[in-house]
Order: C-alpha cells, then structure tokens, then sequence
C-alpha cells in the first residue's frame, strides 16, 4: 500500500532537527532508518502529517570506545554494529543482538536511535540496554534506560526530543541473546540476553511485557548461588506478558524461562 | 508537495520531482520502468523488491525515493551489462533456481550483496544471509545450490558474464 500523503524535509544538524520538530506540530515525526515506521505509514497505522529526515546527520554515525563505556550514535545503523571490530572488541553481546534484527535489508537502514525511540515491545536493543543499566542521551539531557522506556511505544521523550546516542557500560564477560521465533527474520516472541559484567550477571527479557525488563530477580538468584536452572525459575517474577496471534500469555512465560536458562547455559 | 532528487539507477543519473510519499520501488518500476524489481508484500517482508543502494541490500518498497538522494541504485537490469548475465543469474538458471520466478530478482540481489561480503559463505551463512526473502514455491534447495554456485563460479575466475540466448 501507498502511505498517506505528508510533508518531507532533511534535517541539517541536531538543532535543526529539534526546532523543525518543534515547529512542525505535534503530528510530525523523525524517520531514520525507517524500517518500522515506513510500514506502518503503508498499512495506515501511522499517518504523520510531516516527516523529517535524520538520515543526513552523519555526525549521529559512530562508535567511539571511552573511559570504560561504548558510545553508539544514535544514527548507527544495524549492518554497521554487525561489522564493528570496536563493537565485537567492547560489548560483543551488542554484535551479536545487531545480527539478530531483522534481516540484512533492515540492516542496511535501521539504526540503534530509531529502535530506541521507536520502542517496541519487541525490539531487541531497549532489552540490553535497560540490562547494563545504559543511557540514552538526547539533545538536551542523560535519561537511564530503566526511565526511558515507559511502555508500549511510549518513551520519556518529549514531542521535539531527538536521541543523539546510547551510551553503554563496557562488557567483555560471558554473554548470549537467544530470541525465540518462527522465522529468522521475525521479531522476537520473547528473547533473553544474560552477560556476565563486574557485578555479577546481569539479565534481560523482551516482549514479555509492554516494554523489554531487567530480571532482578534471577540476577540475585545467581548472585546467591543459584545454578542456571534454579535461577531461570524467578525469570517470570513480576512478568504479565499478553497473549496474541504469535502465542499466548502463558507460552510466554514459559519461554521466558527456558530461555533463560538456556541463555545461561550457553553464555560463552 | 514535490521534492527534487537526484540519484543514478544502473548507472544513470536522474533528476527527478517526486512525491515524498513515492516509495523506491514504485520510482523504479513506474518512473524507471524497470519492472524487474517485484513487489510481493504490503508488510516489508518479502524481499521480492531487494535492490542495492550504494551496493547495500534494501528493501525498495521501505525507502522513500526522497530518502535516495546522492545514491546509486542497482536493480537486477542493471547488474550485468546488457544482453549478458551476472554469474547469479546464470547459475539461477543452470541449478533451476526459481520456480514461479516471482521472487528471484530479490533473492539475485540479496545474494549479490552477500557474496560481496563473503565470497564463500557456508550453507548457514547463506541461509542467514537470505533471511530477507520469501519463496512461496518452497524452492529453497535450489536457491542455495544455485548461489553456492555462482559464488565457486566467481572465486575461480570463470565469472565472465554469459551472454543471453547463447
């Protein structure tokens, strides 16, 4: 299907981006790589009255190791994180979730900052980043991941807010992403990521709620000794995941489990 | 209202005024003519419309033409010289790679763009690097014997292109 009609204009700089969001009125929207929000403008599920273009800011591309953290621009895009000697050398765990997104077309265009901002359920980045306690920094200011996501496509952004990076803890420990699905290029039905940082492990969920969760409860299970099997039993603590077409809300649940237990056992 | 983009298609270079809402692949078939790249979905999954923008693997029906603007784009017309044939599109042939044929030039790209990444990709890379594309025929097996092919048939050399018809 053909979108809606809308307005189209490039964005020269992060200033610029933010003040024609700001002036261009609350039905306007940034497109980046625009995997997810061409094809809802094609389904009319969204129809932005303008959209403005961040695919020119080139000072959004980069991957720069500093000070014990990772800082990924926001316009990074997934084949570029999948190729990074820096990225597989600092936090391999982010290469290995980048080859897991889409397929290699969505690759070649989607970025890290429109995943964030975008924020679905089952978009796989929100998952490490709310996992290693990363920051999403925006034109104005630091947001914790565990503030930014809020819910279902629902973040702490404000309407002309635009995320310039995601700045992430070095991790080099054990780790593994396991993403359950019918087809490789699927989203995930649920998917857990486990790595193995200075404190001990550090666990992630996605889509098994409205937004990606940490697994508080299984990190302190392994904090307390608990094997990979006795640990995956609390990785359903305080998780409500609905049902829909791919599976139900108990399937879910149960998957969430087995993956995390699985993801333990493989982390390498 | 109407925009300006400037971009090349195989090698050509257009000005064109477009709509920002004119996906990629509606420009090419429509504006372009070049009704090789197929669309086979309204949800961006089946690759079927796959062409190269500056030589990465994109789904032309999920880019704006506006979004094109300095690239080159290569469609399957463009990918051998006229009245030849790429090595993928000669093994395609040899190994009866495609049943229907609907969404072979999508998987011809894709596996242009793998094969110039990994010239020797094993059969899970290449079943990863396919990911992208749907054949409905279930034609699978042949698919990958035929981009096994054409890969052996570039790394030895004997990747001169075929002429058509011969």
């Amino acid at each position: 299907m053909i979108p809606a009609a809308f307005g189209y204009s490039r964005a020269t700089s992060v200033a610029d981006a933010v003040a024609q969001l700001g002036s261009a009125g609350p039905d306007s929207k940034l497109i980046a790589g625009g995997q997810s929000l061409l094809p809802m403008m094609r389904l009319r599920l969204a129809q932005p009255e303008h959209l403005i273009d961040v695919n020119g800011l080139r000072e959004l591309d980069y991957i720069t190791p500093k000070d014990g953290r990772l800082l990924v621009g926001a316009m990074t895009r997934h084949a570029t994180l999948v190729r990074s000697e820096v990225v597989r050398r600092h936090l391999p765990l982010l290469s290995e979730i980048a080859s897991e997104v889409g397929d290699p077309q969505v690759r070649s265009r989607g970025t890290i900052g429109g995943v964030m901002a975008h924020a679905d359920a089952a978009g796989d980045y929100p998952t490490l980043a709310l996992m290693m306690d990363a920051t999403i920094v925006t034109d104005r200011r630091r947001i914790p991941a565990r503030d930014f996501f809020q819910h279902l496509f629902t973040t702490s952004l404000a309407p002309d807010e635009l995320v310039c990076e995601v700045d992430f803890p070095v991790a080099t420990g054990a780790h593994r992403y396991l993403k359950f699905r019918r087809r490789l290029f699927d989203w995930a039905i649920v998917g857990v990521g486990v790595q193995m940082s200075d404190d001990g492990w550090r666990v992630g969920i996605t889509h098994a709620g409205p937004t990606a969760v940490r697994a508080h409860a299984v990190e302190s299970a392994l904090r307390s000794g608990a094997n990979p099997k006795e640990a995956a039993e609390h990785a359903t603590d305080g998780l409500h995941p609905t049902s829909d077409v791919h599976a139900s809300s108990e399937y879910r649940l149960h998957l969430a489990e087995v993956l995390t237990r699985r993801a333990l056992e493989q982390a390498a | 209202m109407a925009q300006t983009v400037r971009l090349a298609v195989n090698g050509v270079a257009r000005v064109e005024e477009v709509e920002p809402r004119l996906l990629l692949v509606h420009f090419l078939r429509e504006r372009c003519g070049l009704t090789g790249t197929h669309v086979g979905c309204d949800t961006s999954q089946c690759g079927a419309c796959t062409v190269l923008c500056d030589g990465a693997p994109v789904k032309s029906c999920t880019m704006l033409t506006v979004q094109a603007e300095g690239m080159a784009i290569t469609t399957i017309e463009g990918l051998a010289p006229p009245g030849e044939m790429h090595p993928l599109q000669t093994a395609f042939w040899e190994s009866h790679g495609l049943q229907c044929g609907f969404c072979t030039p999508g998987f011809i790209m894709a596996a242009s763009a793998l094969l110039a990444e990994n010239p020797d990709p094993t059969d899970e890379e290449l079943g990863r690097g396919l990911e992208g594309n749907l054949c409905r025929c279930t034609g699978y097996v042949n698919i990958r014997r035929a981009v096994h092919a054409a890969a052996k048939a570039i790394r030895e050399g004997s990747a001169a292109p075929t002429a058509v018809g011969g």
